[in-house]
């Protein structure tokens, strides 16, 4: 459906994007990660026909959004960073702009505005001026306007950043029920987002794509050091870490925390595909020292993300 | 040219008509307009004793040379500002449809402004005889002119963020526009660029309309001199040139 070859894009002697090549598949949620400054918002911006590209192309259903530039901006609802919106309009005002110069007939106008305000959640506010709307309620508008036309394809540049939790978990609610019938390309750098909604992702940093796959692939293309997280209570710190170091199939270990009465907890990095939580438990059983606390962490997005793109 | 690409440039001048009175700037712009004009006009017209409106239309290119920057000034520095230039240039609209919205909302906002105006002619007409033949050949001037500081103006939004530069900047190059092919310049210049600056004038072309004898000359000068500006304005928006 988006085909992305080789895009690149510079301001001067900058390099913005360098060599960008990634498809995106029909009804697809695909999260676009990666630091600020990476190159994320400058990809959607050629996608949505807003900037032109130093080299490559960028193509939907076929068409060349360059050549082609009104059929592709007909099909891609976008939002753009930050919300833009005509502040002294009011919401219906500026929902029916919208609906008109997307085209949709004069007659169907009303009646598809009324179903957006019902899917953004919109009827409280349809009278206000824009300018008096909190931060949510300015993104559901940018969210319903970016629908309106029941695009193809949708583009989302960071639609949750500024968000409080549950307006984060609303918005990603309704990418989710949008994306089950679109194509949904979306922007962020909250990890857990992405493994929370999306189909596929790609990390990018510095105008380069740096890994690809579904969320829980991404992990192992790192191939994520395993870590245990042990709090253990024992005659003193000297013991158990003589104790730890006996265990082979420990790489290192490290001091995280202490409590009141020798308890102590250890972040262990664990060497590669061991499982040391049986020899873990028996080393404290011998000592008769007690387990406060065990756990497994894998490589999190997070680890991944810092890992990739430090 | 079809019947949709018309609809959209429609839809969108409806746009920029609406977003002058949806803030009281619009109310004000017109308010300070129709007072200044009126004050400055019949504090001398009682002197004179005529009932022409000569006097206010040798007032109006300096009126207009005010507030027309006003107008523009934030077309696009606005929108630049904001980042809804984003939103608005990835519509499926061409760069020109919006370039040439924006330039019929502000001319349309102008229009209406002049009309309102149009109580000192009624005015004259009740107190003595007027002629109406000149009157109608000063407002249709005075259009042509403000159309033409407007495009100018609405170029220079283009070039910047900040609304406060773009008005200046209006403010200057709008003046150096109209005052260029006047006598107290061309008495300066060398002789061979006084035909040149006395035709690029915007005011001899006013005054030469304002007379009541419409040549077509002066006309194809300011549909030029709009659309050259109009156009040097689509290629700087299709640069994207402020980043």
């Amino acid at each position: 459906m988006i085909e992305i070859k080789n895009l690149c894009k510079n301001f001067g002697a900058n390099k913005i994007l360098d060599d960008l090549s990634f498809s995106v598949k029909k009804g697809e949620i695909l999260g676009f990660l990666g630091p600020n400054g990476a190159g994320k918002s400058s990809t959607m911006k050629i996608i949505t026909g807003f900037w032109t590209p130093t080299k490559g192309s960028v193509e939907i259903d076929g068409q060349d959004v360059l050549t082609h530039s009104m059929e592709t901006r007909a099909k891609i609802g976008y939002l753009p960073e930050n919300v833009p919106l005509y502040d002294d309009m009011r919401v219906y005002e500026y929902l029916k702009f919208v609906a008109e110069i997307r085209g949709i007939e004069k007659d169907a106008i009303k009646k598809r505005i009324k179903e957006v305000i019902g899917d953004c959640g919109l009827a409280n506010v349809i009278r206000k001026p824009i300018d008096e709307l909190s931060k949510g309620y300015r993104q559901r508008v940018g969210l319903a306007q970016a629908i309106m036309h029941e695009p193809d394809i949708l583009i989302l540049d960071e639609p949750t950043t500024g968000l409080d939790p549950n307006q984060i978990v609303e918005i990603r609610d309704l990418i989710k029920k949008i994306g089950k019938e679109k194509t949904v390309i979306f922007s962020t750098h909250i990890l857990s987002e992405v493994s929370a909604t999306c189909d596929h992702a790609i990390i990018i940093n510095n105008g380069k794509i740096v890994s690809e796959g579904k969320p829980d692939e991404l992990a192992k293309t790192v191939g994520g050091k395993e870590s245990v997280y042990l709090k253990v209570k024992g005659q003193s710190k000297e013991a158990i870490e003589k104790a730890l170091k006996e265990i082979e199939k420990i790489d290192s270990f490290e001091l995280k925390d202490k409590e009141e009465g020798n308890i102590f907890g250890f972040s262990i990095l664990v060497k590669d595909g061991a499982d040391i939580r049986e020899d873990l438990s028996k080393k404290i059983y011998q000592n008769n020292w007690s387990i406060y606390e065990i756990r497994r962490k894998k490589a999190s997005l997070e680890d991944i993300f810092r890992e990739l793109t430090k | 040219m079809n019947k949709k690409y018309l609809k959209t440039i429609y839809i969108l001048f409806k746009k920029e008509l609406m977003s002058y009175f949806n803030s009281p700037i619009a109310y004000i712009f017109i308010g300070v307009f129709l007072v200044v004009g009126n004050w400055l006009f019949f504090k001398n017209f009682f002197l004179i004793g005529q009932t022409s409106m000569r006097g206010y239309f040798d007032l109006l290119p300096w009126i207009f040379l005010f507030l027309s920057p006003a107008i523009t000034m934030r077309l696009w520095a606005e929108e630049k500002r904001s980042g809804t230039i984003e939103f608005l240039l990835t519509l499926p609209v061409t760069d020109w449809q919006v370039v040439f919205a924006k330039f019929l909302g502000g001319l349309v906002f102008l229009f209406i402004s002049l009309l309102l105006s149009a109580t000192i002619p009624f005015s004259l007409a009740s107190i003595g005889s007027l002629d109406w033949g000149p009157v109608f050949g000063e407002y249709l001037g005075a259009l042509f002119l403000g159309g033409s500081y407007l495009a100018l103006g609405l170029f220079v939004s283009s070039l910047t963020k900040n609304q406060i530069i773009a008005f200046i900047v209006g403010l200057v190059v709008s003046f150096i526009a109209f005052i260029i092919g006047a006598n107290f310049v061309l008495i300066g210049a060398p002789n061979f660029l006084v035909p040149i600056l006395s035709f690029l004038g915007l005011g001899n072309h006013f005054y030469s309309i304002a007379k009541g004898v419409i040549d077509s000359k002066d006309v194809i000068f300011y549909f030029s001199f709009i659309f050259l500006f109009l156009y040097l304005n689509t290629r700087v928006i299709e640069t994207r040139g402020w980043k």
